[in-house]
């Protein structure tokens, strides 16, 4: 008996020892880093608020707190979990997460319009949030089966199926701005091989979409038009074979999508969708209206100066000029207390943090877990774009969180679970 | 492969077109460094001060006048001197420490009201001392100044608008003022123009430091109307005066435009006790005084049987329904039977036999009992003799609205057939049924304003003009809104009756209203009157009723004064409106005996008659 214990002892802790030194340190870093960056942002954006307890779990900051301290107290334990547990029970955890979008519908709390929430506790949970991670990992699990080809059109439409199950149902909440974070995965397929076309017909439509927005759809046509006659003269002359009826398709695909755009902007959305492509776009200038709150995020933003107000200093947070400001425009905050050099350094602490686990994904050999850890970046980079996009006024008004640093329990909860299966993978790259 | 470094370059792209971004708003950008020390913004909101009132003659009655909201912001609030505090305020303790509360509890960023209203002087002590209580201080709003304490009845007063009246079309706040009652309410929009905002930058002390991008989001407050009105203050004051210490009302018209000179109700209050601190105390003693009633305007709301006047009007329609000719004389006996059995008394003498002027002169129930029989019964039946008879009324502006510039009255009551035929059943009443109608008493009810109409209509010679109280009408307004409304009484039957009313002043019921150098017509009345007493009908003594224009033959004024219980039509109304008559032609009163007993005069013992529970005699 005490042999046998003491072997499994021995066992665990060389495993421990060797895990502890697999470990991808400077992602657990940055991750700490930026929460506990956070943490003393939404505390000063609250401290206006009567008294605010640091501890208390009926604060936003106490909460937030304690998440956090569940996280790296409990998540750890996910690193002990083998890896292809994952991966077994992708299709498992998939279907509990579409099931759990599901009973939205029927248990879901209705907050500002939205029923995205299951309320137990106390606590709010979006489960969309934890759709995220099922559908990155059923992803990596579809990609990496050996007959899996996604230059083939089956395929990928079986995967672009797993993906719009559960943005449709967090479109239908209504939350289309969690539902464009699934898009994400979009650069994963392109990673996995997907034909490099359908990147290139996307960054196009995306461009014609913007340039119909700005100039009128029959401008756009003409001379789009003359673009592809005169591109098609050029390629003639390098590559004789070239077909003509390709070209003709592609303008009218073109000239279609840009009446198209003109007539959804137009008549399918909502005047709130159309004002916050508008001032984005510079059409509008009612700074008092709509583009108000983006005009004040942009105050505060530039307010901040080089080295910003300093920590609890802020005016404008203050003053609650600014919506939303421990969540979804948490940046301006940053912006407006720490400067360009705070909000500078964010922005890079992101950058190395997505960069590292691109980099470490491509030493994966295994095709599941490189997927699964391209997805965790890609959902960083969405969430990311989006949301600092947004508050310095560069990307439509789309209320997403930025990860780690929001407030808010379900994303900081969901982010940490993927950073641990994430560096779980990592770590046990070698064994697998 | 290129596919590795896509999402890399995006990600990459990203962090530099935010760090460019961030280097635009935050080093490069000149508004946005301009803005790095006073980024926050209030919004305030300009209010246009609200329309001055002014009389016919450009006198002015309404002003607006500063007071003080004390208000505090809890968040900014530092130990203080309670105590020297609501001794200076004049507070109990107990309430201020209930309102700070209330305060706190509904924002420690935003502030509260403490006290409301305080007058200038009142503030002005305490604000030498109001550095010592960081967080409050004195909010300036405009109230209404009275500068004459007169007309209170007609213009209404202004109070804070209630939560539930407030809507996005509006645009009203709390805190606001909203006319209630009156002018003030009929021209709120007018007096209170439109308000702006402007938008204050503030800096990291939250300290105002100038507008807001140099006001580019500011909304320009549209300025409000003063109003003119058509009430002269001399001769409203001089009517208020007249009628203290009694009950009733007085309305006077110019009859060629229909324009209101004076309204008249007593008692009334003085317009300034509704302003202030003490405003609230003073309205629910306005409010529970119900039997004074000072809100209740006697001149607009107030519906009494008409009386004798009434048979001017009754001699017109005899004449244009050729049931007397001015000729026509019916024989009186101190009165007549008009049925058997049934006796209306008259004060002319026995064997008299009058005539239609002197008729009116005198007065007599017996001509008017049977003139108006004639109407009634020379009819094809009793009914369309009555109805026609209405429809001769309702073109005086009878039984109905008025549709003055006012938002209260009353229509007054002219009966058809159709209540007859209910009270009666169908062809059970005739001429003699509904007698009284004859003299004004009956079921016909008018108010005082009604009763000046149809005074300015028989002035004009058959037409009137709707009365209001707005001058400041443009002449395109005036041509649409004031058209001539014409009677169905020719006007050669207008003279026979003028010159009676000539003679009623002249040698009839009212000499005491003559005037040297000014031809006045009139028509005195005496009404009786029951209220339930104990659930007993009793008779209180007689209402004092008259009505008049001068001069007779170009009119400037039409008047009617009514008294509640004066008795006679002669003893109170007819000599307060030929002192009025002459205050406003000559612009003095060379009766001063007269103009003293009328000031002096008092009925409130009258009045306290039916309260004091013992028993008492009426029309002493």
């Amino acid at each position: 008996m005490n042999t046998t214990n003491l072997f499994l002892e021995n066992r665990l802790r060389s495993m421990n020892k060797k895990l502890i030194f697999r470990l991808d340190w400077l992602s657990i870093f940055l991750y700490i880093a930026l929460v506990i960056f956070g943490m003393i942002n939404i505390y000063s954006t609250r401290l206006s608020e009567s008294d605010i307890a640091v501890w208390d779990l009926g604060s936003p900051v106490g909460k937030q707190l304690w998440i956090f301290v569940f996280c790296l107290i409990i998540l750890p334990a996910i690193l002990y979990i083998k890896s292809n547990f994952f991966e077994h029970l992708s299709y498992v955890f998939y279907g509990l997460s579409l099931l759990s979008l599901i009973g939205l519908f029927i248990f879901g709390q209705t907050i500002s319009g939205a029923t995205s929430w299951y309320l137990i506790g106390g606590f709010s949970l979006q489960p969309s949030e934890f759709a995220k991670i099922t559908t990155a990992l059923v992803v990596a699990s579809n990609l990496s089966s050996l007959q899996t080809d996604i230059k083939k059109k089956l395929h990928l439409a079986k995967v672009l199926f797993l993906i719009s199950l559960p943005m449709a149902l967090t479109i239908l909440q209504p939350d289309a701005g969690s539902a464009l974070v699934f898009l994400g995965i979009f650069f994963v397929l392109i990673r996995e091989g997907l034909d490099l076309r359908y990147l290139y017909l996307f960054m196009g439509l995306l461009l014609i979409f913007i340039l119909t927005l700005v100039f009128d759809p029959f401008l756009i046509s003409i001379s789009g038009l003359f673009l592809i006659f005169f591109f098609y003269l050029f390629v003639k002359r390098i590559a004789p074979k070239t077909k003509k009826l390709s070209f003709l398709i592609s303008f009218g695909i073109c000239i279609l999508f840009s009446f198209s755009v003109n007539f959804i902007f137009t008549s399918v959305f909502e005047q709130r969708h159309r004002d916050r492509f508008n001032i984005i776009l510079g059409l509008e200038t009612d700074t008092r209206g709509i583009g108000y709150n983006i005009n004040q995020s942009k105050i505060a933003i530039g307010s901040g100066g080089f080295y910003g107000k300093g920590f609890l200093n802020g005016t404008q947070t203050k003053g609650d000029f600014v919506p939303e400001q421990d969540t979804d425009y948490i940046f301006s905050t940053i912006g407006e207390e720490w400067g360009f050099i705070g909000s500078t350094l964010l922005v890079i602490l992101f950058t190395l943090f997505i960069l590292r686990i691109l980099y470490r994904a491509e030493k994966h050999t295994a095709t599941y877990s490189r997927v699964f850890s391209y997805a965790f970046a890609s959902y960083i980079f969405i969430h990311f774009f989006v949301n600092v996009g947004m508050t310095l006024g560069l990307v439509p008004t789309v209320g997403i969180p930025l990860p780690f640093v929001s407030n808010g329990g379900s994303s900081l909860l969901a982010f940490s679970f993927m950073l641990f299966i994430y560096l779980n993978f990592d770590a046990n790259r070698l064994n697998t | 492969m290129i596919r590795k470094g896509i999402l890399s370059a995006f990600v990459i792209g990203s962090c530099f077109l935010f760090i460019f971004q961030l280097m635009s708003l935050q080093l490069f950008n000149s508004e946005y460094s301009a803005l790095s020390q006073n980024n926050a913004v209030e919004k305030r909101p300009i209010y246009p001060n609200r329309g001055l009132i002014y009389d016919r003659n450009g006198v002015l009655i309404v002003a607006n006048q500063p007071v003080y909201d004390l208000m505090v912001v809890p968040e900014n609030i530092q130990p203080f001197d309670t105590i020297e505090m609501i001794e200076e305020l004049s507070i109990s303790k107990e309430e201020f420490l209930l309102k700070l509360k209330k305060a706190k509890r509904f924002s420690y960023k935003l502030p509260s009201l403490i006290i409301r209203q305080i007058s200038g002087e009142n503030r002005a002590s305490f604000q030498e001392k109001i550095w010592k209580y960081p967080g409050f201080y004195f909010q300036k709003k405009l109230a209404r100044d009275y500068v004459l304490p007169i007309a209170s009845n007609l213009l209404g007063y202004t109070s804070e608008v209630l939560p539930r009246e407030i809507n996005k079309e509006n645009d009203y706040a709390l805190g606001e003022m909203i006319g209630r009652q009156g002018i003030e309410k009929t021209y709120e929009n007018s007096l209170r123009g439109k308000k702006g905002t402007t938008l204050y930058q503030k800096d990291r002390f939250n300290r105002i430091i100038g507008p807001y991008k140099e006001g580019a989001f500011d909304t320009k407050p549209k300025s409000s109307e003063n109003l003119t009105l058509t009430i002269d203050a001399l001769l409203q004051q001089y009517g208020e005066s007249l009628l203290k210490n009694k009950r009733g009302g007085i309305v006077a018209i110019e009859p060629s435009t229909g324009e209101v000179l004076a309204l008249v109700t007593a008692p009334s209050y003085d317009p300034n006790s509704l302003i202030g601190r003490k405003r609230s105390k003073n309205f629910s003693v306005l409010v529970n005084d119900t039997i004074a009633k000072p809100l209740f305007d006697r001149g607009l709301q107030a519906e009494y049987s008409p009386g004798s006047p009434f048979k001017t009007l009754n001699a017109l329609i005899g004449l244009q329904e050729k049931v007397i000719t001015p000729e026509t004389r019916f024989r009186c006996n101190e009165g007549h039977y008009y049925t058997k059995n049934a006796f209306m008394k008259c004060h002319c003498s026995y064997g008299s036999k009058n005539d239609l002027i002197k008729g009116i002169y005198n007065s007599c129930n017996t001509y008017f009992a049977k003139t108006y029989l004639g109407l009634i019964n020379n009819a094809v039946t009793p009914a369309e003799g009555v109805n026609r008879w209405r429809e001769h009324l309702e073109k005086f502006g009878l039984g109905n609205y008025l549709g003055y510039d006012l938002p209260i009255g009353k229509k007054g009551f002219i009966p058809n057939s159709n209540y007859y035929d209910r009270w009666y059943q169908k062809g059970r009443w005739g001429g003699t049924t509904i007698i009284s109608n004859a003299i004004g008493q009956g079921e016909v009810l008018t108010t005082p304003i009604q009763m000046a109409n149809f005074t300015a209509a028989i002035a004009n010679r058959g037409y009137f003009i709707k009365p209001h109280f707005k001058k400041s009408f443009s002449q395109k307004e005036k041509d649409s809104l004031f058209t001539k409304n014409y009677t169905l009484i020719e006007p050669q039957h207008f003279e026979t009756v003028i010159e009676g009313m000539y003679q009623v002043v002249e040698r009839g019921t009212a000499k005491i209203a003559r005037i040297k150098g000014i031809e006045v017509s009139g028509k005195t009345g005496t009404v009786e009157n029951f209220v339930r007493l104990n659930n007993e009908k009793t008779q209180l003594s007689d209402h004092s009723i008259f009505i008049a224009f001068a001069p007779k033959d170009d009119p400037k004024i039409a008047i009617t004064v009514f008294v509640e219980n004066g008795y006679w039509g002669g003893r109170w109304a007819a000599p307060i409106a030929s002192l009025m008559i002459e205050k406003y032609l000559t612009g003095t009163v060379k009766r001063k005996w007269l103009e003293n007993k009328m000031l002096e005069g008092s009925l409130m013992d009258e009045y306290d008659k039916p309260l004091s529970g013992k028993p008492f005699t009426i029309n002493e």
